[in-house]
């Protein structure tokens, strides 16, 4: 077995998703299978490879910081699912 | 008529100046030239679409959204330009149909998700500026497979989108809309995006053209994130010479995304010469591998011959790392679209869960009920592939076999400018015969998913059809940012062959 219900739980948790317990099981069997499939790779040594991100050689973009026109607050808002005024609503964070 | 055959452009011309034309089936060219003829307006070119939308969507099912109204005010807009006589520009008037993963101002771009339905983004994407600049006719968003993960369009939340071919095959996928409105000629032509093949297998499926283009030659601001390492926006036409007008509208440098390059683009359409003699078209013997379908086999060989007939000539490659693509894609590709799907939180925009007592309950369950199987299970996968004692073993290993990968292709390019595959090992398949195995449905991307992981550019074109008659495509896959020696074979073969002409039986 490649991955527990535990870690399933575990991951979930990080992924800020609820599964059920029948999800979990679901969950839990096909990624093993997926994760033994993926297992191959560790018959390559890549010991000595560079690993690579992008294919493109990356280099960090500069430009002046100039004022330009941006969206709007309402614009913005338009598509929360909650708000008050110019503001996004979201529960409670702090006590009182 | 399914056999391959001589035939020059110039024989359709008559008859689309008949009054028999049935405007709906005409290329983007063709369009142009109707309307600097003045032979029809754009109000009727867009006009006899919708139309054909009205009669045909209910059976293909490739739109999650028309927009019908603000695409005739376009086209009406396109012909008071007509009116005053002023040079078009190449898109003016010209019906396209949009994937529901690219920002459209003030119209709905949902990724075939619940958690996205009622989005209206503020903005447009690069390339949605770049069309409207040229005052192309936004038809309306196609369908998908949710957040582009899949290749049969069956994991959209809304409904299934069926292959025109054949109703009860899928379209390919992840733009499965967007191949099956271009085939069901409810479009001129579409864009599309294609992270492992979302592109160039539906275009296989349903038997018209897709291009991938290089990774940086299209802008990705307002492409709804998936994986940013891969994720590339191209054209679905129905010819060659279409792909190249569309590539040469969206392409180019963007301010807005810095992974987009900044080179020159060149006149795609000018290069499409039909000259192909002493192009080297690299075969890889690892990508003709066992389990693939004997009539895909067949058809892409005939093709091959083709080519070589026409003077191309044929050269032995290597890819030795081709069995390694799919597991390398499937931790990078997940890895990224968990990081970027980490956004969907109920709070700036998309669905929120009624009534959360906390704001933890709020995330986990908004995204418990906003997202589908598919996006779950890639979100787990990519999350644990990151997570603290596996970051090692499975991102940053599979990030190593992805240069491996990339350095076949370079080896390979030494020896050829094109190399030649089938796009999909089978064709396009029934629905819900792959759904219950994720691991069998993404095994159907063995041919597509080695480009994006070296960021190569590619495109499907059609190459026959099976006994059962559904359409078979061949993969061309080109240099960095040599998406015009792509383009210039493939239209090559185009015109040596007739199978770019048929239309689906609906």
């Amino acid at each position: 077995m490649k991955i527990t219900l535990k870690e399933v739980e575990h991951v979930a948790r990080l992924a800020r998703l609820e599964l059920t317990t029948g999800e979990k099981e679901r969950m839990r069997a096909q990624i093993d299978s997926i994760l033994s499939y993926i297992d191959k790779l560790n018959e390559l040594d890549t010991s000595a490879v560079e690993p690579t991100s992008h294919v493109l050689p990356m280099t960090n973009v500069f430009r002046e910081d100039e004022v330009m026109p941006s969206l709007s607050q309402e614009e913005v808002l338009v598509n929360a699912p909650d708000r008050h005024e110019l503001f996004f609503r979201v529960p409670r964070i702090l006590e009182e | 008529m399914r056999q391959t055959g001589m035939s020059s452009s110039s024989g359709s011309r008559e008859s689309w100046r008949s009054n028999a034309v049935d405007l709906t089936q005409l290329t983007i060219h063709e369009m142009q030239a109707m309307l600097a003829t003045r032979d029809a307006s754009a109000t009727e070119l867009v006009r006899s679409v919708l139309d054909r939308i009205t009669r045909l969507d209910g059976q293909v099912m490739a739109y999650t959204t028309l927009t019908e109204e603000r695409a005739l005010e376009q086209a009406g807009a396109v012909d008071r330009l007509l009116a005053v006589g002023d040079p078009l520009p190449p898109l003016a008037g010209i019906p396209l149909a949009i994937k529901d993963v690219i920002c459209t101002k003030g119209v709905r771009t949902t990724c075939a998700s619940k958690i996205l339905e009622p989005y209206e983004p503020p903005y447009d994407a690069t390339v949605i500026r770049r069309l409207k600049a040229q005052e192309a006719v936004l038809l309306g968003k196609t369908n998908m497979d949710e957040f582009a993960m899949g290749s049969s369009t069956e994991n959209s939340a809304f409904f299934r989108t069926r292959n025109p071919w054949a109703l009860d095959h899928v379209p390919g996928g992840s733009s499965g809309g967007s191949a099956a409105a271009v085939a069901a000629d409810l479009c001129a032509a579409a864009l599309g995006s294609d992270t492992g093949g979302s592109i160039r297998q539906p275009a296989s499926f349903c038997g018209i053209a897709g291009l991938k283009p290089t990774y940086g030659r299209v802008s990705r601001y307002g492409l709804v994130a998936f994986a940013s390492s891969l994720d590339q926006i191209g054209p679905f036409a129905k010819d060659i010479r279409d792909c190249a007008i569309l590539l040469h509208a969206i392409a180019g440098h963007d301010p807005r995304d810095s992974t987009s390059a900044n080179l020159p683009v060149p006149d795609y359409s000018s290069t499409l010469t039909g000259d192909v003699r002493g192009v080297r078209i690299g075969i890889p013997d690892d990508y003709f591998i066992e389990g693939m379908d004997p009539e895909v086999e067949a058809a892409v060989w005939t093709a091959i011959r083709t080519l070589k007939e026409l003077g191309a000539t044929q050269e032995k490659v290597s890819l030795p790392h081709t069995p390694y693509a799919i597991a390398t894609y499937y931790i990078v590709a997940t890895a990224e679209a968990s990081s970027n799907l980490g956004r969907y939180d109920g709070v700036k925009y998309g669905y929120r869960t009624t009534r959360p007592a906390d704001l933890l309950e709020m995330y986990q369950r908004s995204r418990r009920e906003g997202f589908g199987p598919e996006v779950k299970r890639r979100i787990m996968l990519g999350t644990y592939a990151l997570s603290a004692g596996y970051y090692d073993a499975y991102y940053l290993k599979a990030q190593k076999v992805r240069t491996l990968i990339r350095r076949d292709f370079e080896r390979a390019f030494e020896q050829c400018d094109v190399i030649a595959t089938p796009t999909s090992p089978t064709p396009p398949f029934k629905f819900g015969e792959k759904t219950e195995d994720p691991l069998q449905m993404y095994l159907s991307d063995i041919f597509t998913i080695s480009v994006n992981l070296a960021g190569l550019p590619g495109i499907s074109i059609p190459c026959g059809f099976t006994k059962a008659g559904l359409p078979i495509g061949l993969q061309l896959i080109g240099k960095p940012f040599d998406e015009a020696t792509i383009l210039k074979v493939a239209h090559a073969y185009e015109q040596a062959t007739d199978w770019h002409r048929l239309k689906p039986p609906l």
